[in-house]
C-alpha cells in the first residue's frame, strides 16, 4: 500500500488518496480486461498443447502422472492432464532396432556405405576363440522393445547396456568354438547360441528387449594371418584336384579295360562255339561216311583211295614211276606233262634219272 | 481491496508451502529425506507425489534402475603367464539408499569405489586361473574337419577347470560381498573383451600362421596320398580285369577243346582204322602240291594197271 502512495504522496494533502486509488483501480481494471484476455488465451493454448499428444503407429505412449507410471496407450490422439502433470514418453515398440558391432553403416540412402573402421570398432570385433586363436567377427543384433515399462524405468542407458551384453555373449560363445568353426562350419551355431545367451542376459537385466536376430557378418582371421588361411584353402583345393585327377585317370582306363576284357571273352566264346561246331560237323560227317562205308567196305575203300590218289596226282609236281621188278631205269612217264615247263620237267627228269642211275 | 490483496499474498504463501511441502518421484527414482542434514524416516521408493516438511526437509534422490559400471581395460597375466587385456563391465543398483548416501554420497563416488573393488577382484581371479578358463565356458569338443583338427602329438590343450561363467561369478560374488556395505547390490560382472597384449598377439599370430601352414601341408600330402592310392586301385582293377578276362577265355577255349576232343573220339573211336584211312586220304591233297616230286612204284594200287591188267 505504501508503494501506491509514494508517487503521489509528495504533494499537499488536497488529493484524496482513496480517490486516486479507486481511479487507479479502474484504469487497472480496463488494462486488466485486455491483458486478461491475452493471458487467458496463452493459458488456453498452453493447456491445449500440453494436454494433447499424438502417438505414431509404430509407437506406444507411456504415461506417468507426477512421475508415477499409470498406463500405456496405443497409437492415436490422446489427452492428458496439462502442465507436466501427465508426461507421455513415446516408445517405438513396433520398430525393428539394430545395433552393429565391428562396423557402422553410414549411409543407406541409395548405396549402403560403411564408416571407416576405427580403432574402437576393431576392438569390438577382435576376439579369442576356444583354441586360443584370434578371430575378427562383425555382427549385428536386431531387437524390438517388448516391454516399454522395463525399457524405460528398469535400466539406465539401455542402449549401451545392450551393446555391452551383446559383446559379452558373443565373446562367450566364440570363446567356446574353435577358430575354424567360427570361420566356416559353425557360423550359424555361433549366431544361434549368441542370440540365446544375449536374450538370457537381456531378461536378467530387465531391459524389456526382445532379441529378434543375431547375424554374423564378416568373420575373418586377423589380417596378418589371412594369407595363411587362404593358403590352407588353396591346399584343400589342391588336394581335391589331385584326387580328382587320379579318379579321372582311373575312369579313363578302367571302363576301356572292361570293354577289352569283354572282347577277349566274346572271342573265346566264339572260338569255343566254332570249335565244337566243327567237331560236331566232322563227327557227323565221319559217321555218315562210315555208315555208307560199312555197307560195302571194300568197294568204297578202293573208290575213296583211287579218288584221293587221282586228286593228289593231279596237283602234284613231277612224278617218277618205277617198276621194282625191272630192277633198272623205269621209263619216264609224264603224267601231267602239260602242267610242267619242258625245261623244268626235263631237268627234274634228268636229275631224277641221274639220281636213279647213281643207285 | 485489502482483503483481495491479503488473499493474493495468502495464495502465494500457500503455493510456496505446497511447493516446498511436496515433491514427486519418477519411476526410476528413490529418495532419502534429510532434515537439516540429518536423515529422517525410511527411504522412499514409490513413484508419485509425496509430502515433506516444508523448508526443513531435503530430498536426496538416487537412481533406482540398474546402473552400469565399466572397468578400466587392464593388462593382467594369467596363471599360465599369458598377458591379456581384460575389459569388464558390471550391473549394480542402489538397494539401501540411506547407507549408500551415508557411505558414498553419489554415483560418481560409487563408480570409483566399484572400480577399485571389481578391478582388484578381476585381477585376482584372472591371475589365479589359466587363460583357457577366461576364454572358454565348457569343455565342449570342437566339431572340426579331420585335417583341421590338431595333429596327433600336439600338446593337449588344458581342459577348462572352471570356465568363463564361473570365473566371472567368482569375481561378482567376492566384489558383491564387499560392496554390500555401501548399500549397493552388484548383480553381475561380465567379461566384455579379452585380448592378447600386442607382443603376445604377434606371437599368437605367428603360431596361427605355422599352424595353418602345417594344416596346408597336411592337406596337400593327403591329396598326394589319396591320388597314389587311387592310382594303385586303378592298377589293381586293371590287372584284375585283364587277368580275369584271360582266365575266362582260357577256360572257355579249354572247355571247347575238350568237348571237341570228346566228340571226335566218340565219333572216330567207333572205327579207328577207317578214321585213319579217311583222314589220311583227305590229308594228301593238302600235303602234296606242285612242288612235291613223287617217286611211285608200279606196285602201288594206282599204277599197277600200267603194267598189267591182271587181277
Amino acid at each position: 500500500m505504501a508503494k501506491d502512495q509514494t508517487p503521489f504522496g509528495g504533494g499537499p494533502g488536497n488529493v484524496d488518496p482513496r480517490e486516486v486509488l479507486q481511479e487507479l483501480w479502474r484504469d487497472l481494471g480496463r488494462a486488466r480486461h485486455a491483458t486478461g484476455w491475452i493471458l487467458l488465451g496463452i493459458v488456453g493454448i498452453s493447456l491445449a498443447v500440453s494436454s494433447y499428444a499424438q502417438v505414431e503407429p509404430d509407437e506406444v505412449g507411456v504415461i506417468t502422472r507426477l512421475g508415477r507410471f499409470t498406463t500405456t496407450v496405443e497409437p492415436g490422439p490422446h489427452f492428458r492432464l496439462p502442465f507436466g502433470i501427465d508426461q507421455i514418453i513415446k516408445v517405438p515398440v513396433q520398430r525393428q532396432l539394430k545395433a552393429e558391432f565391428g562396423f557402422r553403416t553410414e549411409n543407406t540412402a541409395d548405396r549402403t556405405t560403411y564408416a571407416a573402421t576405427s580403432q574402437d570398432m576393431t576392438r569390438e570385433s577382435v576376439m579369442l576363440t576356444g583354441d586360443l586363436n584370434v578371430a575378427v567377427v562383425d555382427w549385428i543384433v536386431q531387437y524390438k522393445i517388448k516391454d516399454p515399462y522395463k525399457y524405460l524405468f528398469k535400466v539406465k542407458n539401455v542402449e549401451s547396456m545392450l551393446r555391452d551384453i551383446s559383446e559379452a555373449s558373443m565373446r562367450a560363445v566364440v570363446g567356446d568354438h574353435s577358430v575354424n568353426e567360427v570361420l566356416t562350419t559353425g557360423r550359424q551355431q555361433v549366431a544361434d547360441e549368441a542370440k540365446l545367451a544375449l536374450q538370457e542376459l537381456a531378461d536378467r537385466y530387465e531391459t524389456g528387449v526382445d532379441i529378434q536376430q543375431v547375424v554374423l557378418q564378416d568373420v575373418n582371421p586377423p589380417d596378418p594371418v589371412k594369407p595363411s588361411f587362404n593358403a590352407v584353402n588353396e591346399a584343400i583345393q589342391e588336394k581335391e584336384r589331385a584326387i580328382n585327377e587320379a579318379y579321372a585317370e582311373l575312369n579313363r582306363v578302367i571302363p576301356r579295360a572292361k570293354g577289352e576284357a569283354e572282347e577277349t571273352l566274346q572271342a573265346a566264346q566264339g572260338y569255343a562255339i566254332d570249335r565244337v561246331n566243327r567237331a560236331k560237323g566232322e563227327a557227323n560227317r565221319f559217321a555218315s561216311i562210315r555208315t555208307e562205308y560199312t555197307k560195302a567196305p571194300d568197294v568204297t575203300r578202293r573208290r575213296m583211295y583211287l579218288e584221293a590218289v587221282q586228286k593228289v596226282l593231279k596237283q602234284a609236281g613231277p612224278k617218277v614211276i618205277s617198276d621194282e621188278s625191272q630192277k633198272g631205269v623205269t621209263p619216264l612217264l609224264h603224267m601231267e606233262g602239260i602242267a610242267l615247263t619242258p625245261a623244268v620237267s626235263a631237268g627234274t627228269a634228268e636229275k631224277a634219272l641221274g639220281g636213279d642211275k647213281s643207285q | 481491496m485489502k482483503s483481495s490483496g491479503i488473499a493474493l499474498v495468502g495464495l502465494g504463501l500457500l503455493l510456496l508451502l505446497a511447493w516446498s511441502g511436496t515433491y514427486t518421484l519418477t519411476e526410476n527414482e528413490q529418495a532419502v529425506m534429510t532434515r537439516f542434514g540429518e536423515p529422517v524416516g525410511e527411504p522412499i521408493s514409490s513413484p508419485g507425489l509425496h509430502l515433506k516438511m516444508p523448508f526443513a526437509d531435503t530430498v536426496n534422490r538416487f537412481d533406482k534402475r540398474w546402473l552400469d559400471w565399466r572397468g578400466d581395460p587392464n593388462q593382467i597375466p594369467t596363471k599360465d603367464k599369458k598377458y591379456i587385456w581384460v575389459d569388464t563391465f558390471g550391473r549394480w543398483r542402489i538397494v539401501e539408499p540411506l547407507r549408500f548416501f551415508q557411505r558414498l554420497r553419489d554415483e560418481r563416488n560409487a563408480q570409483s569405489r566399484l572400480d577399485d573393488i571389481i578391478d582388484g577382484e578381476t585381477r585376482n581371479a584372472i591371475a589365479s586361473f589359466p587363460l583357457i578358463d577366461a576364454v572358454r565356458t565348457s569343455n565342449r569338443a570342437f566339431d572340426d574337419d579331420e585335417y583341421m583338427a590338431k595333429a596327433e602329438g600336439d600338446a593337449a590343450e588344458e581342459p577348462v577347470s572352471i570356465g568363463r561363467d564361473r570365473l566371472t561369478r567368482q569375481i561378482r560374488d567376492r566384489a558383491a560381498a564387499v560392496v554390500r556395505e555401501f548399500g549397493v547390490e552388484l548383480v553381475d560382472v561380465q567379461v566384455r573383451r579379452i585380448n592378447y597384449v600386442d607382443e603376445v598377439q604377434l606371437k599368437v599370430f605367428e603360431r596361427m600362421i605355422s599352424e595353418r601352414r602345417r594344416i596346408a601341408e597336411r592337406s596337400r600330402s593327403e591329396g598326394a596320398g589319396r591320388a597314389a592310392e587311387i592310382r594303385g586301385q586303378r592298377e589293381r582293377e586293371l590287372k584284375s580285369i585283364r587277368s580275369e578276362a584271360y582266365r575266362k577265355a582260357q577256360e572257355t577255349t579249354g572247355r571247347a577243346d575238350a568237348e571237341a576232343a570228346a566228340i571226335y573220339s566218340d565219333a572216330f573211336g567207333k572205327d579207328v582204322e577207317f578214321y585213319q584211312f579217311l583222314t589220311t586220304l583227305e590229308a594228301y591233297p593238302t600235303a602234296i602240291d606242285r612242288s612235291t616230286s613223287l617217286f611211285l612204284s608200279t606196285d602201288s594200287e594206282f599204277y599197277r594197271y600200267l603194267k598189267s591188267s591182271q587181277k
